[in-house]
């Protein structure tokens, strides 16, 4: 919802707020350069009347002397027939120069409050500025959500690039933009007079003008007694008219004063709206605040990116959301369809029930599990699909189900279908804590808990077949798995390691497909390059005769201009037979997983490495692209140092050159070795000195391996007080595990 | 024929009343290229003594901006219902006819006309040009962001 309402005012009036932003930034500059270039009185150094005699010893017919909010005095004078104005020094009352206001700055304050359009500009103005409100208070809110309360809002984030930007530009910039926007909205609607801009009018002309010969300006006591800091303006009598007076506008009201006896003739003081005014006009201008324009400045410069960034991840995430037929609204569904998801192959399992909920008469909206309401108006049942992600845990979809589960005041007839792989100890671990959840607050069971093993069709068809019984309609669920969108890649490089221990171990280096050399420009130019990737994410790649894709983590990153992975032949394994066979040349069909559960954090803090065989593919990756030479102690476990050392000149040279600080291995295989949680455990000073400092662990391999070094790691960090659950909730301690 | 004379006729004699207590002047302003936002503008008539008549125009709509034509607002709010028309654009020029009572011309009355710029001057009365006969098309400058200013009638 809070995120509905930031990005549907970012995107509707995303080109509003962008010029509002870069045309305030311009005119922000104005206070500073003015500032710089003339010192403000301060107050008791000089008064009006000293300043007006200043002024009119050096013009022949003063007309009227004009104090800006940001404290330049003009002089407007006639000299003869000739209308003119000077800048005039406001402590001495000398003539700086000739007053000739910038062309450009008007343009770009006309651009700024009226999109050079009158009153309907003046008017978009103001929606930009209320939805500039809205995308601040709602940015702010989603990001203190996101990282877990206000008092944690400073704290590092995660994300994609763009998420990062976005987050940290708007973390830097919420405050002037929120200041610039409530200002101008509240000028916008002084400009439409829905509020007070506090003109005051004057006082009525009165009649009893002494009219007497004029008294020379520095003698009029009604003006001897203002100080200049309080001065708006003063607008003086027409020469040849005796029973003209002088207009003087201050800080606190209107008055005429009388040209002969310089007595104050009629006053009207301000009304509290004009204070107002002034106050706001300085915020929103930073005219005469000139830190204030600086800082409001800088804030309005980020908007532009701040808008870019904002709308690629509004794309991204548009773009992740599979397109289901017929999705009916939340609320005037009879059946809720949720789905937890961290590829995409669940929703394809949710489309096919969709489809066929739908044939049979039903009203379905399908939605990710995060976007449970807190209310269905005509729902009578839900249904929830959804795989584990990792040992255990909620998948990206439904990382937030469990929280908002109770907001939830109607408890509907549910049923809970996991998608899992029976060969990983916590098959379908999540369904099962959703559906422990939801039994414990209450909600009535529509059909028992049931989980897929490997995206099987005739589980699934099965599932549907009961639940058809159970609504009392028949329903075919046909369940076909799309292929996912696919790239080529040209193998160019093996490297195989292992055959002597019972290990056949290979690293394979694609790359994008080459034109072919007859190719001509526009082919070469259209030629497939490598998809974004990073060390750590994963590929998915479907072997001839499969649609069910297996996934292999990353070792380099798309810059490195290789996709590298590290693969282990095992017996009978149908991926990774295909994989080992592979010969240079040859094409694989294959596609890119994002993994951003299994990155180093952003900054200095040491790395912990830790994995065994081919874990340490992504490890190296990460190892390779440490560019920042921050501290790395990588632990690997190998058999023999002979014959499966992966990555051994790789890690060599890293640690010549400080990408790598520290190299601990360990091999099974010959005589006083062991295995890596063997070796971390005999190295637990070092590594609580290096948790200590705030360290993040990585562990990459298999299971067991993880298992028995997260046992190690306990017990090493048992002393100081943490816990490895801790760690894991703080993003300290991250698996990848297969 | 005939009867189109007649009806003509009658025309005239319901219209020529009408024509004799008031006639239409048509006021010429050009201003300056002074190069800022659309001036504020207001034409009126004073009696000899520049005490304010009447308004003949005024070009500007926001009212809050009025007070800064200096000498026709004089701190009164004056009423400018069906004689207000758009700001003048810098280098432009405003022609309006407008209607004024035979009583007036030649009887003593001024045309005088205040002007205001945003960030700019506010020129009280800087054109003051007798209501007479005699005087009509003849352009005379203004002391502010007129450059012309001229009646026909």
């Amino acid at each position: 919802m809070l995120r509905q309402f930031h990005a549907l005012p970012g995107l509707l009036a995303a080109v509003l707020v962008v010029v509002l932003a870069v045309t305030g930034a311009i005119l922000s500059l104005d206070p500073v350069l003015e500032r710089a270039a003339t010192m403000p009185p301060t107050a008791g150094q000089i008064s009006v009347a000293a300043l007006a005699e200043a002024v009119t010893a050096n013009h022949r017919e003063v007309d009227r002397i004009v104090k800006t909010a940001s404290g330049s005095v003009i002089a407007y004078y006639f000299d003869g027939d000739r209308a003119a104005a000077d800048l005039v020094d406001p402590k001495t009352g000398q003539t700086i120069g000739p007053y000739t206001p910038s062309d450009f700055l008007r343009f770009v304050t006309n651009l700024h409050r009226s999109f050079l359009m009158g009153d309907a500009g003046r008017a978009a103005a103001g929606i930009g500025a209320l939805a500039m409100v809205v995308l601040s208070i709602s940015g702010a809110m989603m990001l203190a959500a996101r990282l877990g309360g206000w008092s944690a809002i400073l704290r590092p984030v995660s994300g994609t690039p763009a998420q990062r930007w976005h987050t940290e530009l708007g973390r830097f910039a919420v405050l002037g933009l929120m200041l610039s926007a409530l200002t101008g909205c509240y000028m916008s609607l002084a400009t439409f007079g829905i509020l007070p801009d506090g003109a005051t009018v004057q006082p009525s002309v009165l009649i009893d003008v002494n009219g007497g010969a004029r008294a020379p300006v520095a003698q009029l006591a009604a003006l001897k007694a203002v100080d200049l800091t309080d001065l708006r303006e003063l607008t003086f009598p027409r020469a040849g008219d005796l029973t003209d007076f002088y207009v003087l506008t201050t800080a606190q009201g209107i008055g005429h004063v009388d040209a002969a006896t310089g007595l104050m003739l009629g006053y009207q003081p301000h009304g509290l709206g004009r204070q107002v005014y002034e106050t706001i006009y300085m915020l929103h201008t930073g005219q005469g605040l000139w830190p204030l324009a600086m800082i409001l400045g800088l804030s309005a410069l980020t908007v532009p990116t701040l808008s870019a960034f904002g709308a690629v991840i509004w794309w991204k995430r548009r773009r992740a959301l599979p397109r289901i037929a017929n999705n009916v609204g939340a609320q005037s569904a009879d059946t809720i369809i949720l789905v937890g998801s961290e590829g995409n192959s669940t929703w394809g399992f949710a489309g096919t029930l969709h489809a066929a909920l739908t044939k049979s008469g039903h009203q379905v909206h399908t939605a990710p599990m995060n976007r449970l309401a807190p209310a269905y108006a005509k729902a009578a049942r839900m249904l929830i699909l959804t795989a584990t992600f990792g040992d255990g845990a909620a998948p990206a979809s439904a990382a937030r189900f469990l929280a908002r589960l109770d907001a939830v005041k109607t408890p509907l007839p549910v049923a809970v279908l996991g998608f899992g792989d029976r060969s990983f100890p916590h098959f379908c671990r999540f369904a099962e804590d959703v559906a422990t959840a939801l039994h414990a607050r209450g909600w009535p069971v529509l059909s028992k808990l049931a989980c897929i093993d490997r995206q099987s069709a005739q589980e699934f068809a099965r599932w549907g077949t009961d639940l058809g019984n159970t609504l009392g309609a028949e329903l075919t669920l046909t369940h076909v798995a799309s292929r996912p969108k696919t790239i080529a890649l040209e193998l160019i490089e093996r490297v195989d390691y292992g055959a002597e221990v019972q290990a056949p171990t290979v690293i394979l280096r694609f790359a994008a497909p080459k034109a072919g050399p007859n190719a001509n420009l526009w082919q070469r130019l259209r030629a497939p390059r490598l998809p974004e990737f990073l060390p750590g994410d994963l590929v998915g790649i479907l072997p001839p005769g499969s649609d069910l894709p297996r996934f292999y983590s990353l070792a380099s990153g798309n810059r490195d201009g290789v996709l590298e992975i590290c693969v282990r032949k095992h017996p009978g394994g149908l991926c990774s037979s295909f994989l080992h066979d592979l010969e240079p040349g040859v094409r694989i069909e294959a596609f890119i997983r994002k993994n951003p559960a299994f990155r180093p954090a952003c900054g200095k803090a040491p790395l912990i490495l830790i994995g065994a065989g081919t874990g340490i593919g992504p490890l190296a990756g990460f190892i390779r692209h440490n560019t920042g030479r921050r501290p790395v102690h990588l632990y690997w476990g190998g058999r023999d140092p002979a014959s499966d050392f992966l990555y051994e000149g790789d890690m060599k040279k890293c640690l010549a050159d400080r990408r790598l600080t520290n190299l601990d291995t360990i091999f099974s295989r010959v005589s006083g070795g062991g295995y890596v949680q063997d070796r971390i455990a005999s190295d637990a000073n070092e590594l609580r000195a290096l948790i200590q400092r705030g360290a993040q662990v990585l562990v990459c391999g298999g299971r067991d391996m993880a298992t028995g070094v997260a046992r190690s790691l306990e017990a090493i960090i048992g002393p100081m007080g943490l816990e490895l659950q801790t760690l894991k909730s703080t993003g300290r301690y991250l698996e990848d595990v297969y | 024929m005939k009867k189109l004379a007649l009806t003509l006729g009658l025309v005239a004699a319901i219209a020529i009343p009408a024509l004799a207590e008031a006639k239409p002047v048509t006021l010429n302003t050009t201003l300056k290229s002074y190069g800022g936002n659309g001036a504020y503008l207001a034409i009126y008539l004073t009696d000899a003594q520049g005490k304010f008549h009447s308004t003949l125009r005024v070009a500007g709509r926001k009212a809050k901006y009025h007070s800064h034509l200096r000498d026709w607002s004089r701190g009164e709010k004056r009423n400018v219902d069906g004689v207000t028309g758009a700001s003048v654009g810098s280098g432009q020029s405003l022609k309006v006819s407008v209607d004024v009572a035979d009583a007036l011309i030649d009887a003593g009355y001024q045309i005088r006309i205040d002007s205001a710029v945003e960030d700019g001057r506010e020129n009280a009365a800087e054109v003051i040009v007798p209501l007479a006969a005699a005087n009509a098309g003849k352009p005379v400058p203004g002391k502010g962001y007129v450059k012309s200013f001229s009646f026909d009638m």
